[in-house]
């Protein structure tokens, strides 16, 4: 008897608290940047392995493009780029990482597109890198252009636009292909390797750590055509306008810095610059830090811990990495590119 | 009765009234929590800003899957998109289920077999096949196919017109129309026809004790719908041939390495534990049966087909049943090797429309209802080959 009443009184407590927990509210949203300063470290999605923007070096130490984002934000908030915890995550998780708050920033090769903004609870941060998707063939074939490319296999990993793109491309050219898609990325690179497809497509960056990675890499060629445009952004949640805004104003630090020429070796000496807005950016005159919630001195954090646009792409991605990259379109805006800041003041 | 019994301590003390109540406060604190799980998932989303609702399954595609068994164009829509994935797993399944379903029943009696070199050979089968996992085997069958077979321009032509390369095996193909169609369909019924003939033919021998030839009515039966139907619709036999174009074989038809790595895993792994179900009930029949058979006469084929076999059934179906429904789900595993099958489209559609949780849902939905179909159809083969007790 003792027993059946107790029994009887786990299930009323168990209903009790089912009712508690449906009538009470949500915790509300609290603001991200107090969140972070009282944890101490971001926590920042990126690939788990993709040459030149993540990967983990010999040593472990996370390195790359998207990981020095990651980290010039660090600089902004705790003047130390290494307060950031990595978490990398797979195509599949990503947004749901940002969305449920899994991690503060999603600084991982992420197309920013128009319903992704509009319907994920996402925000964008400014472009970091202009990639494009592009299309990969073994030179032996003799391919010159993408349009050559009817009744080929084709083969791409899933998680991305690419097989809309690749759609969205060739309809219109009436040009018939095979589609093979792959989870896993060994899988989709050995069968490109051994013939199984003709081509591979993904976005021209990944394209070349592709061929970086390939036994040969003068067997391959990346063909002319760019067939979509993937401007590639860090992104956040959209309940949050400040923590936005300090995402967005980080990049344009690293784009103003390179304009003005200020580097991670001659920013003390900018210091003493007469330039009303290297002032400003640096924090020696005016309070746009605070404006943020942030230190005066972020902007000088930013670059003496990181560097400035030009060096984080040479240090990465550029010529002289093993992805071989040129500016391209990544070019400031003065030199032809898309890279422009607003104006700091 | 007396008076304090109707009194509400009593009421608690009835044990019909507290077999009820117990029952009430479970199922209320079960819906109570997923009414919680539920308002909380749409408020949260709802906050964030996220999309939700199946709207998006009106909307068109856009990419391609490179092997459908239905019509299925990227202008279609995500719901068509996701049925040819639907359409495609029970594709590689059903023949995974066939083909596992005949070499594990052949393996399982090799198993028992008094020729040592063969029962050996089976037990070395099984115990490879079961004990690695089915992913890795796939990932073998994939590599074996597309590193050991020559690339596509290179391809091997075994016959006239039928090439194998690592792009899979490519064979001449009859341009189907509808007229096909029918003469098939006809081809079915005289199946039918044929069986009902027969059926009458040995009951009406069983009920005069006269032998009469069966086959060539039995054959007449079967034939005569589909030439009939050849006859009047006259169809036309056009055959697609492949030849070799620029990147690819044109033309005919082609078992891709993709099903073909993914249906041998599935079929080999399946088969290992099925081969253990039928050694298991063909054991469980007991030797006297056996005696008693060949007493009677019956050569060992015979004894196996017709006393052993159909009382070992009822041993083999209900873990038989796990097997195929272990198969079913694991035929998910194909998106790693590039077969699209449900999964793979389902994750297609929710990274172009990033609505994961409706595209979770379906995905389990169809997966749970067909398993429950695989269930209901196995416990009423089940239940016809039970023991009938009279």
């Amino acid at each position: 008897m003792t027993q059946s009443r107790s029994l009887t009184r786990w299930l009323a407590m168990g209903l009790i608290a089912g009712v508690a927990a449906v009538s009470a509210a949500p915790a509300s949203a609290q603001a991200t940047l107090d969140t972070v300063k009282k944890r101490g470290k971001i926590l920042c999605g990126v690939s788990p392995v993709s040459p030149g923007f993540s990967y983990a070096d010999d040593k472990g130490t996370r390195r790359g493009f998207d990981v020095d984002v990651c980290r010039a934000m660090s600089a902004a908030i705790f003047a130390d780029p290494d307060k950031v915890e990595f978490v990398p995550l797979n195509t599949n998780v990503r947004f749901q990482a940002v969305q449920s708050g899994e991690v503060d920033v999603l600084s991982r090769q992420n197309t920013w597109s128009f319903s992704r903004d509009a319907s994920l609870g996402l925000d964008f941060g400014p472009v970091v890198f202009y990639d494009g998707q592009g299309l990969m063939v073994p030179t032996k074939l003799n391919v010159k252009s993408a349009s050559e490319l009817a009744d080929a296999a084709i083969c791409l990993l899933p998680g991305t636009t690419t097989l809309q793109n690749l759609e969205d491309y060739f309809r219109p050219k009436n040009i018939k292909y095979e589609a093979v898609v792959f989870e896993n990325s060994d899988e989709w690179r050995n069968a490109f390797f051994s013939g199984r497809c003709d081509a591979i497509t993904s976005d021209r960056s990944d394209l070349a750590s592709v061929r970086a990675i390939a036994n040969n890499p003068s067997e391959y060629v990346v063909l002319p055509e760019t067939i979509s445009k993937e401007p590639l952004a860090p992104t956040v949640r959209q309940n949050d306008p400040n923590w936005r805004d300090i995402l967005s104003w980080t990049v344009y630090t690293l784009i103003a810095a390179e304009e003005k020429g200020i580097t991670q070796a001659n920013v003390d000496e900018h210091l003493k610059s007469k330039d009303p807005e290297i002032q400003r950016m640096l924090g020696v005159n005016g309070d746009l830090g605070q404006m943020l919630g942030l230190d005066n001195k972020w902007g000088y954090n930013v670059i003496k811990s990181v560097g400035n646009y030009s060096e984080l792409f040479e240090r990465n991605l550029g010529p002289e990495t093993r992805l071989g990259l040129s500016r391209g379109p990544n070019e400031l805006w003065t030199k032809g590119g898309l890279l422009y800041s607003p104006p700091f003041r | 009765m007396r008076a304090d019994s109707m009194s509400g301590t009593s009421l608690l003390y009835n044990l019909r009234f507290r077999a009820i109540l117990y029952q009430v406060l479970a199922v209320g604190s079960i819906v109570l929590l997923g009414l919680y799980l539920f308002s909380n998932v749409s408020q949260k989303l709802a906050e964030q800003n996220i999309a939700t609702g199946f709207d998006y399954l009106s909307r068109e595609a856009g990419f391609v899957i490179s092997q459908t068994m239905i019509d299925y164009k990227p202008t279609d829509t995500y719901a068509r998109a996701i049925l040819a994935g639907i359409v495609n797993t029970v594709w590689v399944s059903a023949w995974s289920v066939v083909l596992a379903s005949i070499l594990g029943l052949v393996v399982g009696i090799a198993r028992l077999s008094s020729n040592p070199l063969l029962s050996l050979l089976a037990f070395l089968y099984v115990e490879a096949l079961r004990n690695v996992p089915l992913l890795l085997y796939l990932f073998l069958w994939y590599a074996l196919i597309v590193t050991g077979l020559p690339a596509v321009r290179e391809a091997w032509e075994v016959l006239p017109h039928v090439f194998v390369s690592n792009s899979g095996l490519t064979v001449p193909s009859l341009i189907w129309t509808r007229a096909h169609t029918v003469i098939f369909a006809a081809l079915v019924l005289g199946g039918v026809l044929a069986v009902a003939v027969h059926r009458r033919m040995t009951a009406e021998r069983i009920r005069t004790g006269k032998a009469r030839t069966t086959w060539p009515w039995v054959a007449f039966a079967l034939l005569i719908p589909p030439v009939l139907a050849f006859l009047i619709l006259q169809p036309e036999f056009t055959v697609s041939l492949p030849e070799k174009g620029r990147f690819r074989l044109t033309g005919g038809s082609q078992l891709t390495p993709e099903f073909t790595a993914l249906l041998v895993g599935l079929a080999l792994s399946a088969s290992a534990g099925i081969a253990e179900i039928v050694r298991s009930g063909i054991l469980s029949v007991r030797k006297g049966q056996w005696e008693a058979s060949r007493a009677l006469g019956l050569r060992d084929g015979l004894t196996m087909r017709l006393v052993v076999l159909p009382q070992a059934l009822r041993v083999i179906i209900p873990p038989l049943t796990s097997s195929y429904l272990s198969l079913f789900k694991n035929s998910s595993l194909a998106i790693a090797i590039g077969y699209p099958d449900l999964v793979m489209v389902s994750n297609t559609t929710m990274n172009q429309t990033g609505q994961a949780i409706e595209g979770i849902a379906i995905f389990m939905l169809v997966y749970l209802g067909l398993s429950i179909a695989i269930s209901l159809f196995m416990n009423w083969y089940n239940s016809r080959v039970a023991l009938k007790e009279r």
